[in-house]
């Protein structure tokens, strides 16, 4: 009974992003470069003309093949730079952005169109994907090994990386690395619970619970993510890309005792951009729950906020992130 | 030309071309065999890419899906083809097209001629061995398997189950003895021959067509049969993960891999292209006879599967959530709860510490924010002190903390007035061991020196809260190390009391109690023990408590412990 119900829930989410496909415009459609063993990433974005160009050599270098971009009404130069790219294919939509589920209509568009029988990694243009042997193996091997396991989705969560110091205090110029400023990260404050429904783990915590939500726990963003799957016609993601229908996709962790391998997604939200992209999306009330994140952080934006603690930890290497528990290399060796 | 080879190919065409190479470069004859499930284009083109070859033949082709016949099949109908065709090979090796040289196909030439009679195979009788997933070993060999394993799982469980049910069984023929073992083999012309001639292979292949996953049986069990001499090993490095599926090497396993000194690996990742620039190694005489040691790749994968069956005790994480209630360990490593001490003697948190050595928090859950040992508002791990953080996820508060801190011993204070939701998880953890002084409580709210008409409800309150926290202790279900004690029987002996908690937390490093902690001042305590009683709230939890009790303790004169024998 749940199954049929979900399954109509499902195809519903099908069905709105065909109708939402409809607002997507093509700026430069280089999708016919697609080969059939490509691996793709898909992304929303606006106004991050700054990010791109080290977001675009971070993924190249894990071997992404081709990127899907959707430009949602920036203002500055990113979308003709991300254009100049010969392995971007973009496409622009001036359509609201919470209307679209927060962009994520417009991806299940674009997934459902390219990325049938690929593997596809659908990260935000903060959002830097580390796995396991990240640093020697390609993304197209983790590919390959997920499929002689026959895994189909895979789960990496949100870790939150901030500098020492005030947040607005940092310098970030277009095309650094974020993690030379902002290396460090809560290393054991992560408390998670499991959703009877979707199946999927909600995970919470680490220096936004801490320092914004402590006192209003329930409302701390959710930190689980599932950005890499093999993407199938059907499959929808629900909420950005926390949770996935067919709700099999969720599981990505192991019930019995053993771990599952996993990745995480290094997130450089906290560089001195953030202060005024807080305001901004606090009035502009696009996001999730109005916005309602932007606004804590926009209220005690006033003190520019410090995340940093004696217990925070900085960025070394993957291993580091699986010796503490973070991420598993689980059965990939 | 002593050695030929047998490749099974189906994927990867440009490697399998590299492979066959490597082998005719050493002059070793090899016929190929593709899988029929490959578009005839596909074919044509990969046997073009070989046509310079002399010594290289295709054979038949046969469907080759995971453990059926067909791969049997496809052996069968190459080493015919190789043992006619090439009357000088003395040992025929089955290999894929993902299977790489490591050391050079010259040693392993030389290997096998030292050895001429030896068939390299590995086999043994299911009795013996533990590898096989799904739990069918015996019985791979005695029921019927119609269904694929790999789609139609539901199907194929359910029919062995009736068959297990029925109590139904196949005959095995007469004079075979089921082995099984890795499918890469290495066999000499003899044994090979005598399998592929003997006159009864029709009943054989009659009966193996219908056994579960034959080619890890097939030529195991034959071999035994015809051989002269087994050697129960496979000249193949080949891992596998708990599920039965191989491991691959990757560019970064390059050291493991010449370290292993194995003559073949499998399977090999299509695009390690440093692996496969790198090996076959070049010929090396002086380490020739060298027999391979895959020791070190065992380690690794071994841990990898343990890592992914077992995991790390008492980690909660995105990839590994066990249900905690249905665990017997939740946290990751031993730790105390202590009830009631703290209210006995005012000083005993940094007493403890002194004593012990270990991480003494104070009320961890306590209503106002969690205290943590060094009392600071961020702890290990980057854990909040703020309670409302902490009691949205009481129990991974816990974890955490156990975890973060698991190469420390962890103790903390509790007690009614702490926040309760964690009892249930503390009494269940065989990690905890809980010591409780019920009753306690009334210390503190006699010290407060207002009067017991005033304190009448909260000590009600308290007491009836602890009542409850004792009964989830009490429970059948709880699995923790408990000790509970009134608060009159603790304060007759609190020493030996205090003397069994340290050298359980401080193990070896315990010492004799050098320094005892202040006891509250406990007279008069009786008396506003029996005004409580005299209100209608009977403090039943502190034991019978008289004037005579609540003396202050002298320390006790520890014997000294002689060792006899530790046996």
């Amino acid at each position: 009974m749940t199954s049929y119900r979900l399954r109509w829930q499902r195809k519903h989410w099908r069905a709105r992003a065909l109708r939402k496909g409809r607002e997507l415009q093509a700026v430069s459609d280089r999708t016919s470069d697609i080969g059939p063993d490509d691996v793709l990433l898909f992304c929303t974005f606006r106004n991050e003309d700054v990010r791109l160009p080290f977001f675009f050599d971070y993924y190249r270098k894990l071997g992404i093949n081709h990127f899907l971009m959707i430009d949602n009404g920036s203002a500055d130069n990113g979308p003709a730079f991300a254009q100049e790219q010969p392995d971007v294919s973009l496409w622009r939509t001036d359509a609201p952005y919470g209307e679209a589920r927060y962009g994520v209509d417009w991806l299940t568009y674009l997934q459902g169109r390219y990325a049938d029988g690929r593997w596809a990694l659908t990260v935000d243009v903060d959002e830097f994907f580390v796995y396991p042997f990240c640093d020697t193996r390609p993304i197209r091997a983790l590919a390959d090994w997920l499929d002689a396991s026959e895994v189909r989705s895979f789960g990496a969560m949100l870790l939150d990386m901030y500098p020492k110091g005030p947040v607005g205090q940092t310098e970030y110029a277009r095309g650094d690395n974020p993690f030379e400023t902002a290396s460090w990260f809560d290393p054991g404050n992560y408390f998670m619970t499991q959703n009877k429904l979707l199946k999927n783990l909600w995970i919470q915590g680490g220096p936004r619970a801490r320092s914004f939500f402590a006192a209003k726990p329930k409302q701390a963003p959710a930190l689980n993510k599932i950005p890499f799957v093999k993407w199938r016609k059907p499959y929808a993601y629900v909420s950005s890309t926390h949770m996935m229908l067919p709700r099999g996709l969720n599981l990505v962790y192991d019930q019995q005792g053993g771990e599952k391998t996993s990745g995480i997604l290094l997130h450089a939200k906290f560089l001195n951009t953030f202060g005024d992209r807080a305001t901004e999306e606090a009035q502009r009330a696009e996001h999730y729950r109005n916005g309602q994140e932007y606004k804590t952080y926009a209220e005690r934006h006033g003190t520019d906020p410090d995340l940093w603690c004696q217990w925070s930890e900085q960025y070394i290497n993957w291993r580091q992130l699986e010796v503490l528990g973070l991420m598993s290399k689980g059965n990939w060796a | 030309m002593s050695l030929g080879v047998i490749m099974l190919v189906h994927t990867a065409f440009d490697r399998a071309e590299q492979m066959v190479r490597h082998w005719a470069a050493a002059a070793c004859p090899v016929v190929v065999h593709v899988d029929s499930n490959v578009p005839d284009a596909t074919y044509d083109a990969f046997m073009r890419s070989v046509a310079d070859l002399a010594d290289v033949r295709f054979c038949a082709r046969h469907r080759c899906e995971w453990g059926t016949w067909g791969l049997v099949a496809a052996s069968q109908e190459a080493a015919t083809v190789l043992l006619e065709d090439f009357p000088d090979v003395q040992h025929a090796f089955l290999a894929s097209g993902a299977c790489l040289p490591l050391r050079s196909i010259a040693d392993l030439i030389g290997y096998l001629k030292a050895q001429p009679d030896t068939d390299f195979i590995e086999s043994a009788t299911t009795a013996d061995v533990p590898w096989t997933v799904g739990g069918l070993d015996r019985e791979r060999f005695t029921l019927r398997f119609p269904f694929a394993w790999k789609k139609h799982r539901r199907l194929f469980d359910w029919f062995v189950k009736l068959q297990q049910i029925l109590g139904y069984r196949r005959n095995i023929p007469e004079g075979i003895r089921p082995h099984m073992g890795s499918q890469w083999w290495c066999l000499t012309r003899q044994t090979l021959d005598a399998i592929l001639q003997d006159p009864n292979r029709d009943t054989y292949d009659a009966y193996f067509r219908k056994v579960w996953i034959p080619d890890e049986s097939y030529y195991q069990t034959l071999t035994r049969l015809h051989t002269r001499k087994v050697e129960s090993r496979s000249l193949t490095l080949a891992k596998f993960d708990y599920q039965g599926k191989p491991h691959i090497f990757f560019d970064d396993h390059a050291e493991l891999l010449q370290r292993s000194k194995s003559f073949v690996a499998r399977k090999i990742w299509r695009d390690a292209d440093q692996l496969y620039q790198m090996f076959p190694l070049p010929s090396d005489p002086l380490g020739a006879a060298e027999e391979p040691n895959s020791g070190a790749v065992d380690r690794v994968f071994s841990q990898a599967v343990e890592r992914r069956t077992l995991g790390r005790a008492g980690l909660y994480m995105q990839s590994r959530y066990p249900s905690i209630d249905r665990q017997t360990n939740v946290a990751a490593a031993p730790y105390a709860v202590l009830q009631g001490l703290s209210d006995v003697f005012p000083d005993f948190q940094p007493w403890l510490t002194r004593q012990t050595g270990a991480q003494v928090h104070g009320h961890l859950f306590a209503k106002d924010r969690a205290h943590f040992a060094d009392d600071s508002d961020v702890y290990r791990g980057g854990l909040s002190d703020n309670a409302r953080l902490r009691d949205y996820n009481g129990k991974m508060f816990l974890t955490n903390l156990i975890w973060n801190g698991r190469d420390e011993h962890h103790c903390f204070q509790f007690g009614p007035a702490d926040t309760q939701d964690i009892c249930w998880t503390l009494a269940k953890d065989t990690n905890a061991s809980i010591w409780v002084v019920s009753g306690a409580w009334s210390i503190p709210l006699f010290s407060s020196g207002r009067s017991a008409s005033d304190i009448r409800a909260e000590a009600a309150r308290l007491q009836r809260i602890e009542d409850k926290f004792l009964k989830v202790l009490r429970s059948p279900d709880a699995r923790a190390r408990i000790n509970i004690m009134t608060l009159a029987q603790f304060i007759e002996a609190p020493m030996d009391v205090l003397q069994t908690i340290i050298d359980e937390i401080a193990g070896h490093r315990g010492n004799a109690l050098k320094e005892v902690p202040k006891m509250a001042d406990l007279t008069g305590l009786p008396d506003f023990l029996q005004d409580l009683k005299n209100q209608g709230m009977h403090p039943f939890l502190t034991g019978d408590i008289t004037v005579g009790n609540t003396q202050a303790p002298k320390p006790i004169s520890r014997r000294k412990p002689y060792v006899i024998s530790t046996k």
